[in-house]
């Protein structure tokens, strides 16, 4: 039964494989179906696999597969544990239900079978980031992610801009990455392995707290980059000029949960780590905060909820620095529902209005297009945190942690609280915009609801964002029961008993409530222009793509443009030219005592004899 | 008198240097050859007449290797002389510099 576990990340693999190579033979529609399959199946079987874990009667498994890299002793080996089958259930759930999506969405699309093959190829890439086990096989998966978020955010590599925002994810990413592989370095020479369970198990003895410090901030780095935090969230707006499925996959299934599981897979060392752990829930709070401000601002639908990605990451990077990392996941689930619901709604409103993606020329879709409505009523209350969606119990849980937890936390709790209220300002701004008053959309567009097969998986992803709460609510903590083997040996930040846990919910609530009033009394009647002063700049981002231009990415041109001219062209090249000269004017020079007589040559030979045996017999060697 | 080991390699050093300035010196390809020859057989001489003094076998096994080859040299030497006269009418070794660095 265990043994299914490779077969997780191998189907993928084979769809991505096969619809690389065969895709275009293939066509549309089976290779969206026969990709879709894949993850189907494979959510099957992880949802097989998961029932063990659930009735108790297996913990945790690692499969060797086989030696990777003898010399240092590196397995490549998966491990099965209750919080690999959550992340390997989110992965292949969600993505399934996109990738059925996508089937209707890129219906028409020149490279249709090409797409499903990276899709398949960014399921595979996060199944191995989830289910290895051991640092060295998680960093396959991470740069593998990587890859598969390139290729697909610049899949419509025509558009200059598509283009950009693909390579920009890719750098971005390769910036946190650099923290992630440093501190996989620092763990192997801490503990000459990357074995999971040999650094768990050794950690609080091997290390001091600096070293643990030094490893955890680097980790962290990774994660800031995979799960777009401050200062590195810049790629994941831009990552919006890929398909809207890719959006969905990128936000809510795969990659940006990339840092809070590998965080909440390592919580044994980050528990050794206070000063790190501060600085987590530090830029997470920080991250909920600015985010939503951003948020609030733009006018593009696919960027209110890109901004409000991050914002949502930045409450689950909040749940583990304060060590509630059951919050965080939970947190991470119940997003996955309501943002890959947010983001295909999204799609269906654009492909209904001809690629328009502008809020403020949409409005009026409630009649049009009832059941994208209704679907993404449910994740807007959800994303909100209105009792009693999903949302409500995951993020008032990582509050109520963030505020037992000590009194620095206490501010970022109030900083969460704010942010809370501006997410639901923006998201009613989002849904009002687009599907209240009138229809603002150019004329000889005519907005109908979308096929079928795009309606389906909003619906269940409806379903899911509305009931997924269920699974961790304080009087019945399924969720933290199931992932506790995963977390032996961590103590992880409780939500206050009793009274004190209402009243926070409470607050929450009401800062909730005061969000979507707040946007109803601003949009329900008229649409303001936001054409200045705040709405301005957090259109614009607060000129911080600007700033990274000016002060990161010009030098950075500069210096490789300096490379290119002065080093590459007149250093190596004047090197290697330069030898290449040399012995051209010697063979030149040598070419003169080729007279091509030969007399000539014959007297030289006689010579050569002659100096050759003139030698001999002075060094004494013939007599 | 008689003739020791030393006389023949004398002869040998005698004809070598005979065969070995006509190579230096003619410009006949032809005579050139012959002058390769002369040398060739110099170096003969030496081998059968150190065989014959050492008591071994090898010299003589030696000289005929030697013509063996000389034999092989003379007729490939002897033909890519008459194909260069066929094209140049010239036997003549300094008029053929076409390769000259």
């Amino acid at each position: 039964m265990i043994d299914l576990v490779p077969v997780l990340v191998v189907l993928p693999l084979i769809g991505a494989a096969t619809l690389i190579i065969f895709g275009k033979r293939i066509g549309e529609p089976w290779s969206g179906w026969v990709a879709s399959a894949l993850v189907g199946v494979g959510f099957v079987i992880a949802a097989g696999l998961t029932v063990p874990l659930i009735s108790g009667t297996t913990e945790s498994e690692s499969i060797q597969l086989f030696t990777w890299i003898p010399g240092l002793g590196v397995e490549a080996s998966l491990l099965w544990d209750p919080l690999a089958s959550f992340m390997a259930l989110i992965v292949t759930g969600v993505g399934f239900l996109i990738h059925v999506y996508a089937v209707g969405y890129m219906h028409g699309d020149e490279r249709y079978g090409r797409f499903f093959g990276y899709m398949n190829l960014f399921i595979a890439s996060m199944l191995i980031l989830v289910l290895a086990d051991n640092f060295a096989v998680m960093f396959v998966g991470w740069e593998l992610v990587g890859l598969s978020s390139y290729l697909l955010i610049s899949f419509w590599f025509i558009r200059p801009a598509a283009a950009a925002a693909g390579k920009k994810a890719f750098i971005v990413n390769r910036i946190g990455d650099w923290g992630f592989l440093v501190g996989l370095m620092l763990i192997f020479a801490a503990f000459g392995t990357f074995n999971y369970g040999t650094v768990f198990d050794e950690a609080p003895t091997v290390l001091s707290e600096g070293t643990a410090t030094a490893i955890t901030l680097l980790l962290f780095v990774g994660a800031v980059g995979k799960s777009a935090q401050i200062p590195l969230y810049v790629w994941l707006p831009d990552a919006m000029e890929g398909p809207t499925p890719v959006s969905a996959l990128i936000h809510a299934a795969t990659m940006v949960t990339a840092g809070i599981y590998m965080i909440a897979r390592s919580a044994v060392l980050y528990e050794l780590a206070p000063a790190t752990l501060v600085v987590v829930a530090t830029v997470g709070a920080a991250t909920a905060f600015y985010a939503a401000t951003l948020a609030m601002g733009q006018r593009d639908i696919k960027r209110v909820l890109a901004y409000s990605t991050i914002s949502q990451l930045g409450y689950m990077v909040m749940a583990v620095g304060v060590t509630a990392f059951t919050a965080g996941l939970f947190h991470l689930m119940t997003h996955a529902f309501f943002k890959a619901l947010l983001f295909l709604g999204a799609g269906a409103v654009i492909h209904s209005l001809a690629g328009e993606q502008d809020m403020f020329r949409m409005g009026g879709l409630r009649k049009l297009m009832p059941v994208t409505f209704w679907t993404m009523v449910v994740a807007w209350l959800a994303i909100a945190g209105v009792v009693p969606l999903s949302g409500f119990w995951s993020k008032d849980e990582i509050l109520a942690a963030a505020f037992a937890h000590g009194p620095y936390f206490i501010v970022l709790w109030a900083v969460g609280v704010a942010a809370a209220l501006l997410t639901a300002f923006y998201m009613t701004r989002l849904m009002l915009l687009t599907f209240g008053g009138e229809g603002r959309w150019p004329d000889g567009v005519e907005p109908e609801e979308a096929p079928t097969l795009m309606t389906v998986p909003l619906v269940i992803l409806a379903v899911l964002a509305a009931i997924a709460g269920i699974w961790n609510t304080p009087w019945r903590l399924g969720l933290e029961h199931f992932l506790e083997p995963s977390f032996e040996g961590v103590t992880q930040q409780q939500p206050p008993e009793g009274q004190a846990v209402v009243g926070l919910a409470l607050i929450a609530l009401v800062a909730t409530v005061m969000g979507i009033f707040g946007a109803w009394s601003r949009y329900n009647k008229a649409i303001p222009a936001e054409r200045s002063g705040f709405w301005k700049a957090a259109l614009n981002g607060y000129g911080i793509d600007e700033l990274y231009g000016k002060y990161a990415v010009a030098p950075g041109r500069a210096i490789a443009g300096w490379t290119a001219t002065v080093l590459d062209q007149n250093v190596i090249d004047g090197l290697v030219n330069s030898v290449g000269r040399g012995v051209k004017s010697f063979g030149v020079s040598m070419s003169d005592t080729q007279t091509g007589w030969v007399r000539w040559y014959g007297a030289i030979m006689v010579a050569g004899t002659f100096a050759v045996l003139l030698w001999l017999l002075l060094s004494g060697g013939l007599f | 008198m008689i003739l020791t080991a030393g006389w023949y390699m004398a002869l040998a050093a005698v004809l070598f240097s005979i065969g070995a300035a006509g190579v230096l010196v003619r410009r006949n390809a032809l005579v050139m050859f012959m002058s390769i020859e002369l040398m060739l057989n110099a170096v003969n001489l030496t081998f059968v007449a150190a065989g014959s003094e050492m008591g071994l076998i090898e010299g003589q096994v030696a000289a005929l290797f030697v013509i063996v080859v000389a034999a092989a040299e003379v007729t490939i030497g002897l033909a890519i002389l008459v194909a260069v006269f066929r094209r140049r009418s010239t036997a003549n070794v300094d008029e053929l510099a076409a390769l000259k660095g």
